[in-house]
């Protein structure tokens, strides 16, 4: 078969991609990938607030990795779609609080925002806690006896030992995160008012046969969400370089720089 | 209305719509596993095909599954409705996932194991699916269980590109601005997750009896 059996034509899209309207314009792909790496952004950062110090306290003490480990692998099984649409036919009529926000949050989008926020957040926060408490957990119990032995507080422990050897494990937590977050903020633009990728993609499902906004205009999307995936991945592999001490890299180059998180298979394990 | 009673109303779509989504989570998971064994396998052997076998499983798992469900009619020749193009999806994240499980899996078996079992005259084949591959199963097992949670999840996402599965349930609490289909959809798909990861459980179980024979 070839594509032009389905009217799916591939030839298509590098017309779509050609004209600078579709990058530039009001409705174009630059103005979605913008709020597409918002939408991240904003959802990473707050489940690393959250993530990182929850993890680093469960990975130090030892209490409560049971109940994380069972949680952070129970919400691998809630449907993110799901989560959506029920939060946004449930919780979003219940926020009264409309603030725009430019370039960001349009007029009545707020209550769509902040639901479409907490379902990023809630799939966002199980692979970097996870990996946080595994990479604490994983630390030599030498190094940390001798960092005790030393005369080290238990909060210095886990500041200038725990946490530095970690950080590999911890990087490839938000890694994981991050990509989740990229994809799902395409299914985010099921909520109605919001943009992101995502917003191409379904509203050219609609309109399927157009050669102006049907299926070239959804692979366009597509592809740009892709790339967005495989750059963030690539900034954050840099980042980790830059910020993983060399003693503790040295060790764990290899398990810490591959894109399928470990430790959530180690945690499945368990 | 409760989700049993929206169940009954409409035993028939939702049934049929269990048994696609069920199907469609549950082929990728055999096939990619079929697929993945061989490439884990070369990536263990051959230490130098690891960082690009690993690397790209890498890659094809960065791939949003929105993305690839409309991708895949335009490659493929398929239609944008049908469901092959999400089992094909499912397919290429399992074996992304699970290349890379198998490899370490493999290569984690201890060099005295390996030592000892040649010693015992094993061929390097035999070495492999008597003593290599049963160790591993455990590590497998736990890649697979995160692969058929996550398909099955994921072929929810489907149907807004109108395959119609589980999912659907989602569209259409939407459509008519009732959550009643929603808390159906999500308690079925929650609980067919968990039904395949039980299941791989008691395969790894049943596959294993020298770590219960330890154990007890």
């Amino acid at each position: 078969m070839t594509a032009a059996d389905n009217g799916l034509d591939f030839s298509r899209v590098g017309i779509w991609l050609n004209d600078p309207a579709n990058w530039w314009g009001q409705n174009g792909l630059l103005v979605h990938l913008r709020e597409h790496v918002y939408y991240t952004l904003i959802a990473v950062v707050i489940a690393m607030i959250i993530a990182l110090p929850l993890g680093l306290l469960i990975g130090h003490t030892g209490r409560g990795v049971v109940l994380v480990a069972g949680l952070a692998n129970g919400l691998r099984a809630v449907p993110t779609l799901g989560a959506v649409v029920l939060l946004v036919l449930w919780l979003s009529p219940k926020i009264h609080w409309d603030v725009t926000v430019p370039a960001l949050v349009p007029a009545g989008a707020m209550p769509y925002f902040i639901t479409v926020q907490i379902v990023l957040v809630i799939l966002a926060v199980p692979p970097i806690l996870a990996n946080t408490y595994a990479g604490v957990r994983n630390v030599d119990p030498a190094v940390r006896d001798a960092a005790k032995g030393m005369g080290m507080t238990g909060a210095q422990v886990v500041r200038k030992v725990e946490f530095p050897n970690a950080l590999p494990l911890i990087m490839s937590g938000i890694r994981s995160a991050t990509l989740q977050v990229i994809a799902t903020a395409t299914v985010a633009a099921y909520a109605p008012f919001l943009g992101g990728l995502g917003r191409l993609i379904l509203d050219s499902n609609d309109t399927i046969n157009d050669p102006h906004t049907g299926y070239p205009a959804m692979v366009s999307a597509g592809i740009v969400v892709a790339l967005l995936a495989i750059v963030a991945d690539i900034v954050l592999i840099g980042l980790q370089q830059l910020i993983v001490s060399r003693g503790v890299s040295g060790r764990f180059s290899r398990r810490a720089t591959s894109a399928v998180p470990a430790a959530e298979v180690q945690l499945a394990q368990a | 209305m409760n989700p049993w009673t929206y169940f009954r109303d409409n035993q028939h779509e939702v049934l049929q719509w269990t048994w696609t989504t069920v199907w469609l989570a549950a082929a990728p998971i055999a096939v990619g596993l079929a697929i993945a064994l061989p490439l884990g396998w070369i990536a263990s052997r051959y230490r130098w095909t690891y960082p690009p076998l690993v690397t790209i499983a890498g890659l094809l798992y960065t791939i949003p599954s929105l993305v690839l469900f409309v991708v895949l009619p335009g490659l493929l020749g398929t239609k944008i409705l049908a469901p092959i193009n999400v089992a094909v999806a499912l397919t290429i994240y399992t074996v992304a996932l699970l290349v890379r499980v198998i490899a370490d899996g493999l290569s984690s078996v201890s060099a005295e194991t390996l030592a000892a079992a040649s010693a015992m005259g094993l061929t390097p084949r035999q070495r492999l699916f008597a003593v290599q591959l049963p160790i591993a199963v455990p590590v497998i097992g736990a890649g697979l269980r995160v692969a058929a949670v996550s398909n099955v999840s994921l072929v929810s996402v489907a149907s807004l590109v109108g395959v119609a599965q589980l999912g659907t349930l989602f569209k259409i609490g939407s459509d008519q601005g009732t959550l009643t289909p929603i808390y159906l959809g999500l308690i079925l798909v929650i609980a067919l997750a968990l039904i395949f990861d039980g299941l791989i459980m008691l395969g790894v179980w049943l596959l294993t009896p020298w770590a219960r024979a330890v154990k007890s």
